[in-house]
């Protein structure tokens, strides 16, 4: 089987293959301009005739279980990353496929991370074909180099469940690492010594897999509430000394960034946001955890306390900031898929309005709406961003794959979605001429803020409008570019193999761009 | 010539940004071998390879052997360590310069605010390419104590190029020298290269000044540079704390004296405390010093970075002394100056009454201004003028304020 084949232009004018890993693929046809019809796709039919009427379904190894799943070649497995650095469950189901000499299966993460890195082994003697989901540090240098028998496929947390629920990936079997369960299969994330908060990702996984397996450190009898995972999906629970390293899992406190320039970043994307009328009573949020978005999040928490005002709901990962704000009264929500830090698994045990949410029904494109859609002020990072507002997150400037695409795509399709970003890192330009990989087009990114100027997306007149008598340095986003160059120099030309080692989709399942090998 | 013989310049390892690490050795023969290992070296690799060939062809560098290892350094980073090797090596008076950025090409008035100075070390070009866009009132790019001894030599090829090829984002530009004798040699590297200001550690006598002043003068005749350089002498010890009023009528171009706490409460072999009462005395004559002489004082760095509370009741404390304006060694500090340096709601108000009475009086012709039953004289009414300057400057009130307030009305 050829990785991919027939190559043509995409809307986005990137040259994408329409066969991949023997699949017929969509090329993006724009924002909103794919719309498929039929039916969503379903599992194998099971009856309860078939599991015990005690509800006990607990088996003593997940390599029983694996084998009673069923495993064989060419089978898609899926995990999820609830567990972070920390996971010790995925690296041990492909251990077992190892010793079982089974072959070519497909890897389906929902993120993967550094602590995977032992799966490359797997990946270059055939055990496992490719990874359909994110390839972090050095999955994405192994992937880039060439190394992956079959196409890599990246998809947003959205693009995931919408390619499960159209049929494109049909997973075999799912893998649930959970920190607390019952017997039957119900789980959840709030305790045990590898609490993780919320097991945001799992949800269309389990309803579509024809196998789920629940692996626990922390059984506990009948009813384990509340149910983040429902039993009556699950096929086999496992316990297991240990499914995580809890230090690796959350970490004990996330903390705002004290460089004075990401501060800076940080509290220009603040004032942004309150010039331009978009912080105010009611308002809604998103903001990552990374150290900068957590200063976004302090000063735009400053803003609205020194006002009297709060913000309606904001969506997680969460922190200890997010959760101040809510148990400070400037929030009246949290909406949160996963729980970053100690506090916030706290607060996701412990306060009604902190509530777990599944990427189902914050992200998905096949849902009858999305809450992405709804949130006023979202907060991004980036790899890249180019002339035109393009967007990059996955790969880097010299054209390593070296990071997943996570919810980013998906939130791109708030009312104002703003990127806080340097305007270069060590001489290496941030604002481009054209992304390195297009993964966010340029008609979704409202705002670039970086260290020395902001631009506004020429499409978002009433923005323009609203800030044109700002104290705010705002330029045109050729300044900051020409602004890099003049401090950087004009970077040269990366000189790419013709090889295409992974695909880029859509939150609509389209392929928008391609990932060439690095020579 | 000196043939066989290798240099190491620059920084590189662990937390190492934006700089390099170039070992250079002169050869016989051989031709030029460049081994770059480079952080960039996708995106820059040719450019870094070509910029490194153009300087050893200025030098006349036929035979050696290079090898640079780059975390990111700029362009004129490179060329500064680049240089510094080659000078280390080979004795020359040619100096190898990249175009002068133009939006560096400004300069500054004698009496403009000063109350904040970022000080930031002369041998760390990962510190100095942000620090403009937190716009302090002045940038000082030290080559004195903030380098270590065994760094200086490089440190001023760094400091030379950066104030040709680093933008300052209009603050003004500023270098500390080493103490006078040695500080004389560092003023050929910045004199031609447009800086705006001076300071002169350790300062104890006039006399100093007058040498540093003649130097300049040099300088300036062979360049035939006609910008002004502003001297900012230091008071660091007890005899300079004494001489406080002859430094700074030493000369027209001195426009404020600064206080160093940290090497004076060491002259006085007492410990330096947050408080800072064992240093009212000096404190108090320096800005006496200054106010007879009419130039600025400025008060010493408050170096707890992590404590903007201490800094704040510092500020005030030295605001209350008379003093101008502060060092500081973190941009997270220059807000904390700046708003706490500017008038207060109350001086602002009353600054405004006074400017207001004294234009209506000229308006109506009047020779005295009065406000109330109380005559103002002229010392009070430039006083207040000054304070709305200081207010719009630091963005406590507009420009137009008077139309502003008379509208509201």
């Amino acid at each position: 089987m050829k990785k991919y084949d027939k190559l043509v232009v995409n809307a986005a004018g990137r040259l994408v293959p329409t066969i991949i890993n023997g699949k017929p693929a969509v090329p993006f046809m724009g924002v909103g301009k794919y719309r498929p019809s039929g039916v969503k796709h379903a599992s194998s039919i099971p009856t309860c005739l078939d599991y015990p009427d005690d509800g006990n379904k607990t088996l003593a190894s997940l390599t029983e279980a694996l084998k009673k799943c069923g495993l064989k070649d060419g089978m898609t497995i899926s995990t999820h990353h609830h567990l972070r650095d920390g996971d010790l469950v995925s690296n041990a189901i492909f251990d077992i496929a190892h010793e079982m000499g089974v072959k070519d299966l497909v890897w389906f993460p929902s993120a993967s991370f550094p602590c995977n890195e032992p799966l490359i082994k797997y990946l270059e003697d055939g055990t496992i074909n490719r990874i359909e989901g994110s390839m972090n540090g050095p999955l994405g240098k192994f992937t880039s180099k060439g190394g992956m028998k079959g196409c890599a496929v990246l998809r947003s947390h959205g693009g995931r469940v919408q390619a499960i629920q159209d049929g494109e990936v049909h997973i075999d079997i799912a893998v649930i690492a959970a920190p607390v369960a019952d017997p039957f299969g119900n789980a959840n994330a709030l305790s045990g010594k590898s609490a993780c908060g919320i097991l945001g990702y799992s949800l269309a996984d389990y309803m579509y897999a024809d196998k789920v397996i629940v692996v626990t450190d922390n059984l506990i009898p009948f009813p384990c509430m509340p149910m983040q995972v429902q039993g009556n999906y699950v096929d086999y629970v496992v316990v297991v000394d240990q499914i995580g390293i809890p230090e690796k899992i959350v970490s004990g406190t996330t903390e705002v960034t004290k460089s004075p320039d990401r501060l800076l970043l940080a509290e220009w994307t603040a004032q942004f946001c309150d010039e331009a009328g978009l912080l105010r009573d009611g308002c809604s949020l998103q903001s990552g955890a990374g150290g900068t978005s957590l200063a976004v999040g302090v000063y735009m928490e400053q803003i609205l306390k020194s006002r009297g005002e709060k913000a309606r709901f904001a969506f997680g990962g969460s922190t200890k900031y997010m959760v101040q704000m809510l148990e400070n009264g400037t929030l009246d929500y949290i909406l949160d898929a996963q729980a970053f830090d100690l506090e916030a698994v706290r607060s996701a045990r412990e306060n009604p309005n902190h509530i777990d949410l599944s990427v189902f029904q914050a992200y998905n494109f096949h849902s009858k709406g999305n809450y992405t859609s709804m949130t006023d002020i979202m907060i991004l990072g980036a790899t890249e961003v180019d002339v035109n507002f393009n967007g990059n997150v996955v790969t880097h400037s010299d054209g390593l794959l070296l990071h997943g695409i996570g919810g980013w795509q998906n939130c791109l399709h708030a009312k104002t979605v703003i990127i806080p970003i340097p305007l270069f890192r060590d001489r290496i330009p941030v604002v481009v001429d054209e992304v390195t990989t297009i993964c966010g087009p340029g008609d979704m990114i409202d705002v670039i803020v970086t260290e020395r100027g902001i631009a506004i997306n020429p499409k978002r007149t009433d923005l323009i409008e609203k800030m044109k008598n700002s104290s705010l340095p705002i330029k045109t986003i050729q300044q900051l570019k020409a602004e890099a160059d003049a401090i950087c120099g004009v970077p040269e030309k990366i000189d790419f193999d013709d090889e295409i080692v992974a695909v880029i989709k859509w939150v609509d399942g389209t392929v928008i761009d391609s990932v060439r090998k690095v020579k | 010539m000196e043939h066989n013989k290798t240099a190491t310049i620059g920084n590189k390892g662990k937390g190492v940004r934006s700089d390099c690490q170039v070992f250079l050795e002169i050869l016989d023969s051989g031709g030029i071998n460049i081994e770059l290992v480079s952080k960039v070296n996708a995106l820059y690799g040719k450019s870094i390879r070509r910029g490194i060939e153009e300087i050893l062809v200025f030098f006349d560098i036929k035979n050696a052997k290079v090898v640079i290892e780059d975390s990111g350094a700029l362009p004129f980073v490179m060329a500064a360590r680049m240089e510094a090797a080659v000078k280390t090596l080979k004795k020359t008076d040619k100096e190898f310069l990249l175009p002068f950025f133009k939006q560096n090409n400004y300069q500054t008035e004698q009496d403009k605010n000063r109350i904040s100075r970022l000080y930031l070390p002369g041998n760390t070009p990962s510190l100095m390419i942000n620090a403009g866009i937190h716009h302090p009132d002045g940038i000082i790019l030290d080559l004195e104590d903030a380098v270590a001894p065994d760094k200086k030599f490089e440190a001023s090829f760094l400091v030379r190029n950066a104030l040709r090829n680093l933008d300052f984002y209009g603050t003004e530009r500023m270098v500390r020298i080493n103490q006078v004798p040695r500080g004389l040699e560092d003023l050929d590297f910045i004199v031609p290269h447009n800086v705006n200001l001076i300071l002169i550690p350790k300062c104890e006598s006039a006399e100093q000044i007058h040498l540093v002043n003649s130097r300049i003068a040099e300088i300036k005749a062979k360049q035939k540079n006609t910008g002004n350089i502003w001297l900012m002498p230091i008071i660091e010890s007890a005899l300079g704390v004494l001489k406080a009023y002859e430094i700074a009528m030493a000369a027209e171009n001195v426009v404020a004296l600064a206080i160093g706490l940290e090497d004076y409460t060491a002259d006085l072999g007492i410990r330096r405390t947050a408080e800072a009462t064992e240093s009212f005395f000096a404190r108090s004559m320096v800005v006496n010093a200054c106010k007879a002489a009419g130039k600025q004082a400025i008060d010493s760095v408050f170096s707890d970075v992590a404590d903007m509370e201490g800094l704040k009741q510092n500020v005030l404390r030295s605001k209350a002394l008379g003093f101008d304006g502060m060092g500081c060694i973190h941009p997270r500090q220059i807000r904390v100056l700046h708003d706490n340096f500017a008038p207060d709601d109350a001086e602002i108000a009353k600054a405004k009454k006074i400017v207001n009475a004294f234009i209506e009086a000229k308006e109506k012709g009047l020779g005295v201004v009065s406000l109330g039953t109380k005559m103002i004289d002229a010392p009070v009414v430039k006083r207040a003028q000054k304070t709305i300057d200081l207010a719009i400057s630091t963005g406590k009130i507009s420009k137009n304020w008077r139309e502003e307030d008379n509208e509201k009305i």
